[in-house]
């Protein structure tokens, strides 16, 4: 505890990796740098966490990136308005199959390149087959239904021509039960943030058949979620804190700090896991299982390609996502809610006196990035994306109507 | 009036304070009370059980598994919603600092439900109190445990009676501004390591 600093702010944080940014802040001294007590709380689901922002024990949280959104919109009890002031990172995640649907998905043309396409194409034609033999439909987990998770599988799935709510269960299941749960056949896959897909490679139960940074490149995952009462009250003590996520998320980025941070995350009060486990989101070497091995472009971002900035053409994707999936209604108040969650101002605002490069624009046209490319920004030298989708679609946040309209025409003819 | 009684389910991994629970319901009056402290399978059980309140810890990991079945799943035939009176922001405060939360099915009034859950989060309130005392308690048998094998060393090594033994650990511990058992703990840890051991 620092003696008379300036702030005071209590954070609520997940287990996960995708927690770095904010650990680091408070262990490594960027927060303390800038005045601020942060004091760290770690959960044990996220319901804990909505309920400890909504009634105040907490001001901010490590959250899902639709979470805020399911918060404004009403999906949830006891939540609270929260805004997304800082994106803690730009992918992460896996999809990870049983060994028995591996060898089905093999036989039907799967190969350990984590494509996207030709994995789902092998998993559609494994689907049917089963389907004809009177098999049960295979059953997935993820771990929440308003996560980046639920929303990046039933994407791949459905561009794959599977239809998620019908050819395959989804169920909830808490990441760290996810291997288990995979090698006691309770479930056949799941998509879920590392280590928990190579948790499942290395007991040798599983096999990682994609990664979110193929299906979306470059695409969002956890936020810092704010309480709005409190951020209103306190801009000062905010903006100090996204100085301190900016200095500590540039530090985690750095391969020489690594080490260190793999060792800060594997102690027992965050992650409780050895350091090398936390090796592969670090470097994007993934082990694929039966001895594949790959390094993916862009694996996780914790800053670079403005990994921290809250892009609000992020938010409505994931809004496209929730109305494509039956969780919200498309209205014009809802819209309204999903566009004003992300706070691009908040992050631009804060970050203005430290001179660095800032996106100019609050949204941008997702997916149109083919390759890395500088942009127009404030201050010097800032690089986005790829940002591609892997099937080719384009998301522009100003003409939300028709690719809302699109992915239902596409539902229609599936 | 007759009304129906409750259908309670208790979900808790740790039995102690879900047998505390169960106790207080049945106290209460409540007959139909289920404890699940494994939730394997739990989706069935719901669908046998069919409760009406569903009373569960904070600690427990599968909150957002078990939100998520309350709104979906086939195995529940009545929606059941978060215990939430929005009027009622204090009992709600109180239910999360104890450490637990309900779930009740629609429609049912609050005022049946209010009873079952304060007395959860008293429940949960006084075991956390017993596992605190509890954990004092141990603490301080190991540490008298600590400076019984400390006073051993000395009398042994400097020929000291037990007596004054203890008073060389106490100036010791007052000189350096710490406990006496944390002296007697590292005199411990370093005749482990210089000496033969010396009492075993």
């Amino acid at each position: 505890m620092s003696m008379g600093a300036a702030h005071q702010i209590t954070a609520g944080f997940m287990p996960l990796f995708d927690s770095a940014v904010l650990v680091a802040a408070g262990e490594l001294g960027f927060a303390a740098r800038e005045g601020i007590d942060l004091t760290l709380h770690r959960e044990t689901s996220w319901a804990n966490i909505r309920d400890r922002i909504a009634i105040g024990h907490f001001h901010l949280a490590h959250m899902l990136g639709p979470m805020p959104l399911a918060c404004n919109l009403g999906l949830t009890p006891l939540a609270s308005e929260t805004i997304v002031p800082f994106s803690l990172g730009l992918g992460g995640n896996c999809v990870t199959i049983s060994n028995a649907v591996w060898e089905g998905m093999a036989a039907h043309g799967a190969v350990a390149d984590l494509d996207p396409a030709r994995a789902g194409a092998a998993l559609r034609a494994l689907i049917r087959e089963r389907a004809v033999a009177g098999h049960d439909p295979l059953r997935f987990a993820v771990v929440h239904p308003h996560s980046g998770h639920n929303y990046e599988l039933r994407y791949w799935l459905a561009a794959c021509g599977i239809d998620p709510e019908r050819e395959i269960e989804i169920a909830i299941v808490p990441p760290p039960f996810m291997a288990d749960a995979l090698a006691a056949g309770r479930i056949d896959g799941y998509c879920v943030g590392e280590p928990w897909n190579s948790a499942s490679v290395a007991a040798g139960t599983g096999h990682i058949v994609t990664v979110k940074a193929q299906i979306w490149r470059n695409s969002p995952e956890k936020v810092i979620g704010a309480r709005k009462a409190w951020a209103d009250e306190n801009p000062e003590a905010l903006a100090a804190l996204l100085r301190a996520l900016h200095h500590s998320a540039r530090w985690c980025q750095d391969p020489a700090n690594h080490g260190e941070l793999a060792g800060v995350m594997a102690q027992a009060g965050f992650l409780g896991l050895p350091p090398a486990v936390q090796m592969p989101i670090l470097t994007g070497h993934l082990q694929l299982g039966g001895g594949a091995e790959l390094d993916i472009d862009d694996f996780f971002l914790p800053f670079d390609k403005a990994a921290n900035f809250p892009w609000k053409s992020h938010a409505l994707w994931f809004y496209t996502q929730m109305v494509r999936w039956g969780h919200v209604a498309h209205t014009p108040e809802n819209l309204a809610i999903a566009r004003d969650c992300y706070r691009p101002d908040l992050y631009r605002s804060a970050l203005k006196p430290l001179g660095v490069a800032l996106p100019g624009a609050n949204s941008k046209v997702e997916g149109a990035l083919r390759v890395a490319t500088a942009v127009g920004a404030t201050g010097a030298g800032l690089v986005l994306g790829p940002d591609g989708f892997f099937d080719g679609q384009i998301f522009d946040p100003d003409e939300i109507d028709t690719y809302i309209a699109g992915q239902e025409s596409a539902e229609t003819q599936a | 009036m007759v009304r129906t009684a409750l259908a309670v389910l208790v979900i808790d991994e740790n039995r102690i304070r879900a047998a505390i629970i169960e106790a207080g319901l049945r106290e209460a009056g409540h007959e139909r009370v289920t404890v699940i402290h494994d939730v394997t399978g739990i989706a069935r059980r719901i669908a046998e059980i069919e409760p009406d309140v569903i009373v569960i810890d904070l600690e427990n990991p599968n909150r957002d598994m078990l939100e998520n079945m309350f709104q979906l799943s086939r195995a529940v035939k009545r929606p059941i919603a978060m215990f939430v009176d929005r009027s009622d922001q204090a009992s709600i405060e109180a239910a999360v600092d104890a450490g637990v939360s309900a779930y009740v099915v629609d429609g049912l009034r609050q005022e049946r439900v209010k009873p079952i859950l304060d007395m959860a989060v008293s429940r949960f309130n006084a075991f956390s109190r017993m596992a605190r005392e509890l954990e004092e308690v141990r603490g301080e048998l190991e540490s008298r445990k600590v400076i019984d094998r400390a006073k051993g060393i000395l009398m042994k090594s400097r020929g000291l009676s037990e007596e004054a033994a203890y008073t060389l650990l106490r100036k010791t511990a007052m000189n350096q501004n710490r406990k006496i058992s944390d002296i007697a703990q590292s005199l411990v840890t370093a005749a482990g390591l210089l000496g033969p051991a010396e009492d075993e």
